[in-house]
């Protein structure tokens, strides 16, 4: 990078940065690999842990989907692995169906698409894109990411319970889940599952404060708000609705502890169980529903902004065009943060509540509509008639495209409170949020994995390989969720073992359709192995990776192409310009990283732009604060 | 991990504080954990089927305890700036013992809600009291540990005119405490 050492009148203090450096660099396995604050190693610790989790969750998907599409099988071949839980008839036990629900979604939405997608990439590009050497605070970092380790293992721990981990749902409602005579996923289970929360709140929490706080305050000399990359925009309103809705499922999860240990009778009233009356008296249900849905809904932004902001990058920079609408990207962004507090009881229209209240929520959950067009148009017009260079990365940020908008037009139909009484909790539902959650974050989670998997390993991924990941995943994905639309519209109801009264001869109707989806599942999941021989092939075998390989304007390609801790050797560069100079008329290449200044690209400046060069000065006079800032 | 924390973490140079920047966002995640459970207080409350009950006087007693402490907090960032270092040991001291005090005091308020025949186990109208003063008791527990660290500083002179971060941060979250408590009780007071 020329660029980037083209400043050589500003290495004066670079010497004095330069031996802090070196003096932290004596660190054993343990402190460099394992108990690191470096932020880039914490991002891979997230990434790997997600990727695990979510073969994990994965799999328990295809083992309830060969229920759902094969009822009839024999599935005495799974006994090495499932043991008991496999019947004396050969059939999965019905507990552990709802188990393996309860499961896979608690699984994929927390582990895999906030801490494994969130926790990887804030952790990673925060630093790198903005100009800090780390996070604000390293330790609490490295402490977020142990919590959830601690989470994690408490989670893993509880799938090898007698009585099966917790079964009811990943929205765990009670009094199901409160009551651990209920069923027998609500016993130890279900204990352990909320102690396992409770470290994962305080994990986010930790992390979210970090990213907020490193944005705020850590940006290089010249890094305005308005030249952020919309990735760390996206990260930012991320972490501010973790930091906002998070606390308030850990008072659900508290309070539901205390009906659980203790017998209060927050979500408990009257009632009996097995022609016993319990003594709990005065409780509502639906608070708990409100409680939860009040972090529900934001969590369902929680995973996806990072995989849009991601994929606003990837696209800008592989369309060779500025992103269309930076500004509106940010407001929409902006707006989804904010109406994502105030939509939340859209997901309990059938809960009795006053038809009034569900018209209210109908009409802001309809108005969300709105910025997420916003977001999709800006997408399309971004591609518009840009130089599209197809890399893996730029194929999956399309899909994410694809599924969010496929996805998106059925919430639009959800969020109808009339509409919803006939949908609610059918598969219709699941066929929703699979395609413009699961499945959009996901490939947003991939996308970013194959973008950004130089600068975490200094190697590349093998680029065919990566071609077939995406072909393979994107049809199955479609294949998958497409279907489960007309299944809901059917009525056939989620998170059922089977099909017996199933309106209209139903489940005969579509016992065809329901097979075919499980063998779509079957061969999309056994695609994902491509992408993880891919991945941990590269780590130690791939092509090493140029400086810049996809000429890209951000900052992270302008450190080493393997950075230590501490991301730059030397000076922290400057930024002068948005990350979005793609394909500037009169450049002399087809894009300008936001370290060049206005000054050396007179050819290419607009008329408004000269005026900036005066500012150049201003910028580079704050290097002494911020060398100040890290050396004190 | 010292050396790390040098090289990495940055003073003071910028507008804020990134430390103190922390404090005020762990500040706000307390804050809506107690605006969830007093949403829903009233979201039960209105729902009915609600005991009603007198607040334990000793809780009015414990709030003024509480403010005071906050006044002796106030008192010793003062002294700090001002390097009186024996007016920062004794004003740190006294806002721990009356910390102390108040958690002690809060404790005997239980035990009249007990005398009251409002348990924890019963009608959630009881329930969310000690809910509610129990989790603020947690913090508190909390705030009484980052004070412990100011102390100690404080007795080694580790806290001066130039050296303030620490017992900002302290004070920051001591009054916040205090602040969140006079929310809880006068909402209780009001609500129940
Ligand atoms: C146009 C925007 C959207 C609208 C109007 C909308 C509307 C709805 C509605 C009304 C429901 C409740 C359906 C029911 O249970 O009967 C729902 C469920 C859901 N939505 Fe959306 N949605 C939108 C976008 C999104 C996005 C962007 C995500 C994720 C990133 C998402 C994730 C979910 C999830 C996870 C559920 C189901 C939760 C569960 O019951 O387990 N939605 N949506
Ligand atoms: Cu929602």
């Amino acid at each position: 990078m020329s660029t980037a050492t083209s400043h050589a009148e500003e290495v004066h203090t670079h010497d004095h940065s330069h031996d802090h450096e070196h003096e932290h660099h004596e660190l054993n396995f343990w402190t460099k690999y394992v108990f690191s604050t470096d932020h880039k190693t914490i991002a891979k610790q997230y990434l790997i842990s997600g990727i695990l989790w979510a073969f994990i969750g994965g799999s328990f998907s295809i083992i309830f989907r060969l229920q759902l599409g094969f009822p009839d099988m024999q599935l005495d071949w799974l006994r090495p692995i499932l043991g008991e839980w496999i019947d004396e008839g050969g059939k999965l036990d019905k507990e552990f169906y709802l188990a393996l629900v309860t499961m896979h979604g608690t699984i994929m939405v927390f582990f895999v698409l906030t801490a494994g997608l969130s926790g990887t990439f804030s952790n990673f590009l925060i630093p790198l894109q903005i100009g800090a050497r780390d996070m604000a605070s390293g330790f609490i970092n490295m402490l977020s990411y142990w919590f959830f380790f601690l989470s994690s293992m408490i989670m893993f721990a509880s799938l090898f319970l007698e009585t099966g981990p917790a079964s009811g749902g990943w929205v765990i409602y009670p009094p199901l889940s409160a009551l651990p005579q209920a069923m027998p996923g609500s016993g130890l289970g279900m204990t352990m599952w909320l102690t396992s929360m409770t470290f994962f709140i305080i994990s986010s929490l930790m992390g979210g404060i970090n990213y907020i706080c490193t944005v705020i305050n850590l940006r290089t000399r010249g890094m305005t708000f308005t030249k952020m990359p919309l990735t760390i925009w996206s990260f930012f309103f991320t972490a501010v609705l973790g930091l906002l809705s998070f606390p308030v499922l850990l008072s659900a999860a508290l309070l539901l502890i205390f009906d659980r240990s203790f017998g209060t009778s927050f979500y408990l009233s009257e009632i009996y169980i097995q022609g016993q009356a319990l003594p709990n008296m005065g409780g509502s249900p639906i608070l708990y529903q409100h409680l939860f849905w009040f972090l529900g809904h934001p969590e369902v932004y929680i995973v996806l902004l990072p995989a849009l902001g991601m994929t606003s990058e990837i696209i800008a920079t592989n369309s060779r065009k500025p992103i269309f609408g930076y500004r509106a990207m940010i407001g929409s962004m902006m707006g989804i943060t904010v109406l994502a507090f105030i939509v939340w009881a859209h997901h309990m229209f059938v809960t009795g509540m006053n038809p009034f209240l569900g018209s209210v929520f109908m009409f802001l959950t309809l108005i969300i509509a709105v910025p997420s067009a916003v977001k999709a148009f800006n997408y399309i017009t971004t591609l518009w008639r840009g130089n599209l260079i197809f890399t893996p990365a730029m194929l999956f940020s399309i899909g994410l495209v694809s599924l969010f908008i496929s996805g998106g037009v059925t919430g639009i139909i959800l969020g109808n409170s009339a509409l919803d009484i006939n949908l609610h909790d059918t598969y219709f539902v699941v066929a929703h949020f699979h395609l413009v959650m699961g499945a959009a974050s996901f490939f947003g989670l991939m996308a970013g994995v194959y973008h950004w998997f130089p600068k975490m390993f200094g190697r590349m991924m093998n680029k065919t390989l990566g071609y077939i990941h995406f072909w393979f995943t994107f049809v199955g994905v479609y294949m998958v969720f497409f279907p489960m639309h007309y299944i809901g519209i059917a009525g056939f109801p989620r998170r059922y073992y089977s099909f017996t009264a199933v309106g209209n001869d139903g489940a005969a109707a579509f016992t065809d359709m329901n097979a075919f989806i499980s063998i779509a599942a079957i061969i999309t999941f056994t695609a994902q192995a491509i992408f993880a021989w891919n991945f941990f092939y590269s780590i130690f075998k791939g092509k090493l990776a140029p400086q810049n390989p996809w000429n890209s304007n951000t900052l992270e390609w302008t450190a080493p192409i393997n950075p230590e801790h501490g991301n730059w050797v030397g000076e922290i560069p400057a930024v002068y310009r948005w990350p979005y100079d793609y394909s500037k008329p009169g450049a002399e290449q087809d894009f300008i990283p936001q370290n060049v200044p206005f000054s050396a690209t007179k050819s290419s400046n607009l008329p408004e732009e000269e005026a900036e060069i005066a500012k150049e000065k201003d910028i580079d006079g704050l290097l002494g604060a911020q060398n100040e800032s890290y050396n004190r | 991990m010292k050396s790390t924390e040098n090289v990495i973490e940055p003073a003071e140079t910028r507008s804020v504080n990134p430390k103190i920047f922390t404090m005020w966002l762990f500040i706000v995640s307390i804050i809506m954990l107690f605006a969830a459970f007093t949403s829903a207080y009233l979201v039960r409350k209105a729902e009915g089927n609600w005991v009603e009950f007198e607040m334990p006087s000793l809780f009015s007693y414990s709030t003024g305890v509480l403010i005071l402490s906050s006044i002796m907090m106030h008192y010793s960032l003062l002294a700090a700036k001002k390097d009186q270092f024996n007016a920062l040991r004794m004003s740190i001291s006294i806002t721990f013992v009356l910390g102390l005090l108040f958690l002690v005091m809060q404790f005997y308020g239980w035990i009249q809600l007990v005398e009251m025949n409002v348990y924890f186990v019963g009608n959630p109208s009881g329930s969310f009291v000690y809910v509610l003063s129990g989790l603020h008791g947690l913090h508190l527990v909390s705030g009484l540990v980052v004070l412990i660290f100011a102390l100690v500083a404080a007795f080694r002179l580790k806290i001066n005119a130039k050296q303030l971060t620490q017992i900002k941060i302290c004070a920051t979250y001591w009054h916040f405490l205090d602040a969140l408590w006079l929310y809880l009780f006068v909402f209780l007071l009001i609500n129940n």
